[in-house]
């Protein structure tokens, strides 16, 4: 009881000082969302992970030459600086070693990555030996420090990611073009280089002020997992970018809130796993990608098949027999189909209204028969245009037909009848009916 | 062959270019990490012609458009467009570059695609408006595709993502056009009606110069023939150009000297 109380004062932030942490989180949430997702476009998802791994010597750096000059260390702008320093120097190397070695992206960013945290470990030693190394809080900047943080923190966090956004989205029309087709924008006389430099900036400062709240090793979560998610639910840029900074923003304002109630868990890792929730989530029910949507589209394309090759096997013994209905019996042989799978086709047909049933015999409705010429005729018209315009023997076309008739739209039916010449319904079996099927 | 064994035509060599010529290339030479796959490129492709430029696989077709637009770094040359070189002649340059370039899973529509054409003319931060979206609308029906403008460009074929790249340059307003193997991969009736669309933008004054592939056909889609095997073989009039001389002299095999070379120059600056 208590523990919903505090909960429900934490999540509609009764807490003044929560308050300003979870909404200035939840900004940097919206801005990393943003800007991971033109990251993620571009195909430089994990620059973000290398930027942060070598922004760990820049601030022990910048702790250590503030503590040599007397200034104690604890600035936290300085030790900002440095790791911004640090990041922009780290992005910058990778294209420059790029064309000095000709290695490919990912091995240079592994190197950059590797070598710049290595560095920042070592000289975290050095510096933890210096005299007020240890309480600096260096480490902070390894796994974040949302728990401990204040509200000017909050405040520059905020009004930081704040300003990242809205240049994000000024831009949001360039970097359309600059990740969908780079050499098209140059091609028009546009300085794409300036363009990627500006993209650069903003994820190196989305960053800076990610570690502050997840540590620099989960940084990258911030920046991937809600776009990575976001692709689920939309094929629009607009709508993905929007939708990811919403899943950041949802995630860090969670994240943020339980931090502030349990101290002991550490907010970086309840953001990102609440990232991580929201990316399976997605992954699962996403309307336009997901599992289940993709699934259900499977079971609808096996559906409409198994109906369309019953309708196609009846049509065709109704020809070949020159009779009214037909028995289970003979459509048994015209296709590897099972008496169940039978029968059970027979009685969604009926639910339909494609057939009816009378004493263990079967006819069609005339909505029936209408589907069924239809379908007989979209998989003669492919088969001819196999036979005469593809060179496939007769005798193969049925099965190569047979796959490709289902997924026939309006448009090609059109385009294949405009093509074989042919206005009317009249349509001959190219072969004989039934030689081709394997009992 | 009754034709005399003679050297390949060449025409407009050296600094004598013609000054009314829609794209004309002085001294280019163009080089990957120091290898060179375009040596001394000289040719005038005069305006309001179809041109076609024709060469094995390697040869350089690609490149060549590559470095008329200042998408690769030249090692050396110049490149007059309409005769104004630099930016602001890029106005006039519309591109169609080959279709594997981008990835079709990106999240936009056709429409949105075709819309890119206009960033040229509406510069930084000014917003696709309602003047660029007819006008994309406009491209997107004039190569046959008005129904598709809302799809998602992966859920589209390789023939009509070619044509929402037509589209694209089509939206650009240009002068001169270059494409690079817009008839890749495309069944018979897209390849006609891309070639309709050319010839309508040769009619209307345009100046169009397109990489081509297939021999077959080259001589009844063009006018104009640029026949390139790492430097200009022959480039003229199409009867004048496409001679058996020529077609062997481009992919015969009497190139393997000057591709040693160009794989020595490469590796030598691998090796510093």
């Amino acid at each position: 009881m208590l523990l919903a109380t505090a909960l429900f004062d934490v999540l509609l932030l009764a807490d003044w000082n929560t308050r300003v942490v979870v909404i200035g989180t939840s900004m940097l949430g919206v801005a990393a969302g943003v800007v991971g997702s033109f990251l993620v476009l571009r195909k430089r998802a994990l620059l973000g992970d290398t930027v942060s791994h070598a922004m760990l010597p820049g601030v022990v750096g910048a702790f250590l030459i503030m503590q040599a000059f007397g200034g104690g260390g604890k600035n936290f702008g300085g030790l900002l600086l440095g790791a911004a320093l640090a990041g922009v120097l780290a992005a910058w190397a990778v294209p420059v070693l790029r064309r000095a070695t000709g290695l490919k992206d990912d091995a240079i960013m592994g190197v950059v990555l590797g070598g710049g945290f290595g560095l920042g470990i070592a000289m975290l030693g050095v510096a933890q030996a210096v005299p007020g190394g240890n309480q600096a809080g260096l480490e902070s900047f390894i796994y974040g420090r949302t728990a401990s943080m204040v509200q000017s923190d909050a405040i520059g966090i905020g009004a930081t990611a704040a300003v990242t956004l809205v240049i994000a989205i000024l831009l949001a029309k360039e970097f359309r073009l600059l990740c969908f087709d780079e050499a098209f924008g140059r091609a028009l006389g546009r300085r794409e280089g300036w363009l990627d430099l500006g993209l650069m900036l903003l994820a190196v400062t989305v960053t800076v002020v990610g570690l502050q709240a997840v540590g620099l090793i989960l940084v990258i979560a911030l920046l991937i997992t809600p776009a990575a998610a976001a692709r689920f639910w939309t094929d629009e840029f607009l709508r993905m970018i929007a939708i990811a900074g919403a899943l950041g923003a949802v995630a860090c304002w969670i994240g943020a809130s339980i931090s502030a109630l349990a101290p002991d868990l550490p907010a970086g890792s309840i953001i990102v796993l609440t990232l991580s929730f929201l990316f399976g989530i997605s992954m699962l029910i996403g309307t336009r990608r997901g599992a289940i949507k993709r699934l259900l589209q499977r079971r609808d394309l096996r559906r409409r098949t198994g109906q369309q090759h019953l309708l196609r096997a009846a049509a065709e013994s109704i020809e070949a027999r020159d009779a009214d209905g037909w028995a289970l019996k003979d459509l048994m042989p015209l296709r590897s189909w099972s008496g169940g799978q039978l029968r059970s086709l027979h009685r969604r047909a009926v639910r339909r209204g494609d057939v009816v049933r009378s004493e263990g015999c079967y006819a069609f409705t005339p909505t029936g028969r209408a589907a069924a010429n239809r379908v007989v005729r979209n998989h003669r018209l492919w088969e001819l245009f196999l036979i005469r315009y593809a060179d496939i023997a007769p005798s193969h076309v049925d099965r190569d037909a047979d796959l490709v008739e289902h997924v026939l739209g309006e448009s090609l039916v059109s385009e294949l009848e405009a093509m074989l010449g042919d206005g009317c319904g009249g349509l001959r079996s190219p072969h004989a009916v039934g030689t081709h099927h394997d009992a | 062959m009754d034709r005399p064994p003679s050297n390949p035509v060449t025409v407009a060599r050296g600094a004598e270019h013609d000054p009314d010529a829609a794209l004309s290339i002085h001294d280019l030479t163009v080089a990957y990490d120091r290898r060179p796959v375009l040596w001394d490129v000289d040719l005038d492709v005069p305006a309001g012609c179809l041109a076609a430029i024709v060469g094995p696989n390697g040869s350089g077709k690609s490149t060549l458009i590559k470095a008329c637009l200042n998408l690769l770094p030249r090692v050396s040359g110049d490149v007059r467009v309409f005769g104004a070189s630099g930016r602001s002649s890029r106005r006039r340059v519309a591109y169609v570059p080959q279709r594997e370039t981008v990835d079709w899973d990106f999240p936009v529509s056709a429409h949105d695609v075709v819309a890119m054409g206009t960033y040229g003319r509406l510069g930084w931060l000014r917003p696709v408006g309602k003047a660029q979206k007819r006008a994309a609308m406009r491209a997107l029906d004039r190569v046959g595709l008005a129904d598709y403008a809302g799809r998602q460009i992966s859920q589209l074929s390789g023939g009509q993502q070619q044509r929402v790249f037509l589209a694209r340059a089509l939206v650009q307003e240009a002068d001169l056009y270059l494409m690079d193997e817009p008839f890749a991969s495309v069944d018979a009736a897209t390849e006609q009606a891309i070639v309709e669309v050319l010839r309508a933008l040769r009619n209307d004054g345009a100046t169009l110069v397109v990489v081509h592939h297939d021999l077959q056909t080259v001589a009844e889609y063009f006018e104009h023939l640029i026949l390139l095997n790492m430097r200009v073989v022959a480039s003229g009039p199409m009867e004048a150009t496409l001679t058996a001389e020529n077609l062997r002299a481009t992919y015969g095999g009497r190139l393997t000297l000057l591709e040693q070379a160009a794989t020595a120059l490469g590796r030598l600056s691998r090796d510093r």
